[in-house]
């Protein structure tokens, strides 16, 4: 076991790279997450990584490139956060129908305007319907093993689908949390050499990128991304038990909280599950059957596991840190019910938004959640199905 | 046609030069026609034309291939002709 050592968000993210060691890592600055470069880009001046650092003009041009190194046969990985996602987003979709396997930290934060630095999932939660994998991250711990156990699924040769390993923007990426590293030789080994897929730069076997499919054939290149995405579940579980091996910390599709005997549970991603635990445990010693469900692997979504993990429930609180406008409701609560939306018994389930921005969560909020969804487990209606809370008015 | 169990992962052609199977020529509205009598066989028109599709033998220019001509007027527009006189001419297909 490895010792304990202090450790930002973005520090853990730039150390897993540098333990992954890849050919190619293109980026452009932009809080919070260009510390992730930062750092890392010491790794390479002081030769500690072989890596060839591409400082492009724009994300739009960062995403490219990443998308041309992978295509070369490179392993490649990058870092961005917010307007920086947003202006990838063309190049998402190009990455992930490529099946190019790039890796990407991202640090959560609000999207503009009004132009905020703050924390919130509606950058990453924007991208998820763009076919990379998601995985989220409670704290700097997560984002270290998260990050490290994305190379081995994205570049998985039954998936070949590039990875986004989010954090919470500040929150995670630059506090400092106690956190331990892995064994070092014993993580180069995990993540393993890079195995390419069709390189560019075979020339002996040339290839073309990028052909124009149209309405005879690109049906089912929707159909067989989708297909792939349906094996990643298992490989992400499968990833994460041998990890366990090598840590001493396993990690499946999610983290359930003292959910299994529970009555009312929250569903909650990232940072603020730290948060909601705490409160849990206060409520455990009142005698309250409280729980708390972390989904991890947010894409794709593991409907049918978390189905079976909340069904039990009398009520729930699905709690998410950005809204969906127009559809209602927020984008994990819309999956939370439709993956139990076709059982006959199922909990009542309601929806807060929270945390916009980088408004703090506090257990207070927690808190009243909780003894609502106790009295809605007792019978109680619901008053309002989804609700802003931590808000003035 | 293949089912989606059976399509190369993200669509990546591994056989070179198969843009030869995929026929370009009934796309075109405008067909080029060639005057040899015009001709001083600069090649511009075979320097220009963004489909292969003006071949040349020994340095001289012949006829064009109209499986692959969309009929984009390119080379219509850079050949300087012989006195002012064009040898390539835009023609509407089936006028």
């Amino acid at each position: 076991m490895t010792k304990m050592i202090a450790a930002t968000g973005n520090e853990a993210i730039a150390n897993a790279m540098r333990l992954a060691n890849p050919d190619v890592c293109s980026a452009y600055p932009i809080t919070p997450a260009t510390e992730i470069m930062h750092i890392f880009s010491g790794y390479a001046a002081n030769g500690e990584v072989s890596t060839e650092m591409l400082l492009a003009e724009s994300e739009h041009s960062a995403m490219s490139a990443c998308i041309g190194a992978a295509a070369a046969g490179g392993r490649v990985a990058t870092a961005t956060s917010s307007q920086g996602l947003a202006l990838m987003w063309e190049l998402l979709f190009i990455a992930s129908g490529m099946r190019l396997p790039i890796v990407m930290g991202v640090c959560n934060r609000a999207l503009s305007a009004p132009i905020n630095i703050g924390c919130d999932h509606s950058d990453s939660m924007g991208a998820r319907d763009c076919g990379w994998i998601q995985l989220y991250s409670e704290n700097s711990q997560e984002a270290f093993d998260n990050m490290l156990q994305a190379f081995r699924i994205a570049e998985h040769m039954d998936v070949r689908l590039p990875i986004m390993v989010c954090l919470d923007g500040f929150i995670t990426s630059h506090s400092i949390e106690s956190m331990r590293w892995v064994d070092e030789s014993a993580a180069r080994a995990f993540v393993g050499g890079y195995q390419q897929s069709i390189p560019l730069l075979d020339i002996a076997k040339p290839a073309s990128y990028g052909p124009l499919i149209l309405s005879d054939m690109y049906m089912e290149y929707r159909k067989a991304h989708e297909q792939i995405m349906a094996k990643v579940p298992q490989i992400v579980q499968e990833v994460g038990a041998e990890y366990g091996k090598l840590s001493g910390r396993s990690y499946g599709l999610f983290e359930s909280y003292r959910l299994e005997d529970a009555e009312v549970a929250i569903v909650v991603m990232s940072s603020a599950a730290g948060t909601t635990k705490d409160v849990i445990d206060r409520y455990r010693e009142k005698g309250i059957r409280a729980g708390l469900l972390k989904p991890r692997l947010y894409r794709p979504f593991p409907y049918e596991e978390i189905c079976r993990a909340l069904q039990h429930l009398k009520a729930v609180a699905v709690l998410d840190r950005s809204d969906s406008f127009g559809a209602s409701f927020g984008p994990l609560y819309l999956d939370i019910v439709s993956s139990l939306c076709n059982q006959p018994q199922k909990p009542v389930i309601i929806n807060k938004i929270f945390g916009l921005g980088g408004r703090d969560y506090m257990p207070d909020q927690a808190e009243h959640t909780l003894d609502e969804l106790i009295r809605i487990a007792q019978g109680a209606p619901v008053n309002s199905v989804k609700e802003y809370i931590g808000v003035r008015g | 046609m293949k089912t989606w169990h059976e399509l190369p992962p993200g669509a990546v052609i591994t056989e070179p030069g198969s843009s030869r199977n995929f026929k370009t020529g009934s796309w075109r509205s405008y067909k080029p026609v060639w005057n040899e009598e015009n001709c001083i066989h600069c090649m511009l028109c075979w320097v220009y034309c963004p489909d292969m599709a003006v071949k040349a033998e020994d340095g001289k220019r012949c006829e064009f291939d109209y499986d692959f001509c969309k009929g984009c007027g390119v080379c219509a527009l850079e050949c300087p002709g012989k006195k002012g006189v064009k040898a390539i001419t835009m023609q509407e297909e089936g006028a």
